[in-house]
């Protein structure tokens, strides 16, 4: 692949479009301006860039419904310019940046800073996550009406990190977005089941003498939360769903026709509580790794829709807090930058899915809940141009100081994996050629 | 053996090593000058981020005996406090020039963390993590009862293990680190473990734990254990609906009187009572219990300098020995 000038056109030659079909794609004006023999014989094509993409698979860009970015108030952690670019490495063309900032994104203010800090990146599009209640504090509402009318126009709200835990606040909170076509974004965690927890609670828990976390309180929350969307008829999106008790519940709700939408993170697709026997922190995470059937039952359920999304809860920390006691550890792992493969590892190359697949996973269906009408998009003329073009041969081994997110906390550190990102463009643009990040599109903030 | 991190990796063979050669150090023990030069010149650190007045001089009465120098370091910290970290202090102590480490900390895997992590090369000693091990009280409980097994078989202890001892460890299980550390190094050792206490002190997965369970201690009492091992409930348990209350749980799971005339009732002659320390009398355990002639609790006290001086000193010489190579 070589290229001579990074703006402008592009007409990227025999790409297979979700490894369905070979084709030729011109992108043109942030859009794709035509794909197969028309891409070719489009007068814009002679003046085109030519990326030579015999092998590489073309994707739509991937919509991440879960990312900390960190910025406002941990800028030590990961700020919005370092965390898109991680991003755009990743094969990512949007990301949802989740609350638990400081100050929390719980105002239009907030929202609007943090889209505004992702629009001058111009890595990816960048969409805040509003929180559904005041400081993340789960006592009353934040102004989920302001937020979704900013010009952040938010429209998925969570207060990741925290559960809404009481069931009056996370009913009217359904209830309440359903005015701006809103959907809350549940983390599942009944707060008194887990207090002090530090693991998942199983047979190694009580080898290692760490206070365990029960499954069932992911899943009596996913339970309570499901019949409550059922009841006032709103959507409802499950966060980084863990246990296999979990996807049963998902399932039968779906069976009801509840609209529900349940996501899973790539480590708990990979990575088992065993991993915790080294008490290493990188294994700390929330939820915590589960058992050898959960992760079994997750990808099962990922295989056959009952679980919608890849989240990648990518939650950068400085190495500090993760250089401790295992208690004293922060909760949270990198993913960013890992996801695409750790998914074609778990699941294309185990024979659960396909490429096309991958995009529903990752794009389509994502973008959709998020409600981005430019992201998720088909590789079909008159579209916007955010894909990625994927070598699903490379083979790479992880190496988390080599990353552009500012996090090191990467578990799957050492490990080789399949599938690199070659390219990633962004409305037309090449954020990254060759494997490299390139250049961004920065968008005026004040737009 | 570079550290000593839990008996659940401690091999049948180097648990046998450290009990024979803590029945030399015993010796040592009984004699008018209570020193023995191995460890000369070579520093142990005491590191207690915990409380713990008995396990710290134990394991200082062990380093002197063998006349390592001794520092003690108390860095009491909670998981709120902003003391300096496990890692400063580590690196700390590497700068110093300490040949070994004895850490108490009351976070499980702390030693695991500075026996895995490059802050320190000197070799790790668990002396109490959190709720997951604390292996040399487990084998000064397996020194007690060794003895106390071979004597009732009219045979010597040197070499030998527990083959065919039956062991009851009551109490609250689920956070204890003197339970987990003992039934792994007793079933390494060939006993029979059974586990005894209310369900809510049990973890949820203990019945794939290679012991017997149940939640009756007159019933355990009367299966004829060759010891008992009562262990400490802490204050703390009390308030969180662990049990309705102190004299219920010492009414179904207190070693009381009744149960220690039952144990002669039952024809139970030679069967040990033990406690790790510190004790509550008639809480888990009655004074006439604890002071009875079947009581080890202070024999547990002494054997446990003998065994941690083993154990300082398999890690330590060996070390020198490899120095010399």
């Amino acid at each position: 692949m070589t290229t001579t000038h990074t703006t402008g056109d592009f007409l990227i030659r025999g790409a297979s479009l979700l490894a369905e079909t070979t084709a030729d794609l011109l992108l043109s004006d942030g859009r794709i301006a035509a794909v197969g023999p028309d891409a070719a014989a489009d007068a814009r094509a002679a003046a085109a860039t030519v990326i030579e993409a015999n092998g590489l698979v073309a994707l739509p860009g991937m919509v991440d419904l879960h990312t900390h970015l960190r910025e406002p108030g941990r800028e030590d952690a990961e700020t919005v310019e370092t965390g898109t670019r991680a991003a755009a490495l990743g094969g990512f063309t949007a990301v949802h940046a989740m609350a638990n900032s400081n100050p929390v994104a719980d105002t239009a203010g907030v929202v609007e800073q943090v889209w505004s800090l992702g629009r001058r990146s111009g890595w990816v599009d960048v969409r805040p996550v509003g929180a559904v209640t005041v400081g993340l504090a789960g006592e009353r509402l934040s102004e989920l009406g302001a937020m979704a009318d900013s010009r952040a126009r938010v429209r998925v709200f969570s207060d990741d990190g925290i559960c809404v835990s009481d069931p009056v606040l996370m009913r009217r909170a359904l209830e309440y977005v359903k005015a701006f076509d809103g959907v809350i974004a549940q983390h599942a965690q009944e707060p008194r089941l887990t207090e002090g927890a530090q693991m998942n609670e199983g047979e190694v828990s009580a080898v290692l003498g760490l206070a365990g976390w029960p499954a069932v309180a992911e899943e009596s929350i996913i339970a309570r939360d499901v019949l409550l969307a059922q009841h006032v008829g709103s959507r409802l999106h499950v966060c980084h769903v863990s246990t296999k008790g979990s996807v049963e519940i998902i399932r039968w709700a779906k069976e009801r026709g509840i609209q529900v939408t349940a996501e899973v993170t790539p480590h708990h697709l990979l990575l088992t509580d065993e991993l915790v026997r080294t008490y290493d922190p990188v294994y700390k995470v929330n939820p915590p790794l589960r058992r050898e059937e959960d992760v079994m039952a997750l990808r099962a359920a990922l295989a056959d829709g009952t679980i919608d999304v890849i989240g990648t809860d990518h939650a950068p920390h400085p190495s500090e807090s993760k250089e401790c006691e295992w208690a004293q550890a922060a909760m949270g792992m990198t993913g960013l930058e890992t996801a695409l493969s750790v998914v074609q590892h778990a699941m294309i190359e185990t024979g659960l899915i396909t490429w096309a697949d991958f995009a529903r996973i990752t794009s389509t269906v994502p973008a959709t809940i998020g409600r981005l009408e430019d992201q998720g998009r088909p590789l079909a003329a008159g579209e916007p141009a955010n894909l990625v073009l994927v070598d699903p041969a490379a083979r790479w081994t992880v190496d988390p100081s080599t990353m552009a997110t500012k996090g090191r906390n990467s578990p799957f550190r050492g490990l080789e994996l399949p599938g690199a990102v070659v390219a990633t463009f962004y409305r037309g643009h090449p954020t990254v050629l060759d494997g490299a990040l390139n250049t961004p599109v920065p968008l005026d903030g004040e737009a | 053996m570079k550290h000593l991190l839990s008996t659940l990796d401690l091999s049948r063979e180097d648990a046998i090593r450290i009990l024979d050669i803590a029945e030399e150090m015993a010796a040592v023990g009984t004699r008018e000058v209570k020193k023995l030069p191995a460890l000369r010149g070579r520093t142990v650190v005491n590191l207690f981020f915990e409380d713990s007045t008995r396990t710290r001089i134990s394991f200082e009465a062990a380093a002197k005996r063998l006349s390592a120098d001794v520092i003690n370091f108390a860095a009491k910290g909670s998981s709120v406090s902003k003391g300096e970290s496990l890692k400063d202090t580590a690196q700390t102590l590497q700068a110093i020039g300490a040949d070994a480490v004895v850490i108490r900390h009351w976070a499980s895997g702390a030693p695991a963390r500075l026996a895995a992590t490059d802050w320190i090369d000197a070799p790790v000693v668990n002396a109490g993590d959190g709720t997951h091990e604390h292996p040399t009280q487990a084998l000064l409980d397996a020194f007690t009862l060794r003895r106390h097994w071979a004597r009732a078989n009219g045979t010597g202890s040197l070499g030998t293990g527990l083959a065919g001892m039956k062991v009851a460890i009551v109490g609250d299980i689920l956070h204890s680190r003197v339970a987990r550390s003992n039934l792994w190094l007793l079933r390494t050792l060939g006993a029979e473990v059974t586990m005894v206490a209310p369900p809510t002190l049990l973890p949820v997965a203990a019945d794939s734990w290679p012991c017997t369970i149940n939640y009756d201690l007159d019933d355990a009492l009367a299966a004829g254990p060759d010891a008992v091992m009562m262990l400490r409930v802490q204050a703390e348990r009390m308030n969180a609906a662990f049990f309705p209350n102190a004299r219920e749980y010492s009414r179904r799971w207190g070693f009381d009187d009744a149960r220690l005339a039952a144990l002669d009732d039952h024809g139970l002659a030679q069967t040990l009572i033990l406690h790790p320390g510190p004790m509550n009398r008639g809480l888990e355990i009655s004074s006439g219990a604890a002071d009875s002639s079947r009581s080890a609790v202070l024999d547990q006290v002494s054997n446990g300098v003998a065994v941690r001086m083993a154990v300082l000193y398999l890690l330590l010489s060996g070390d020198q020995q490899r120095t010399a190579n």
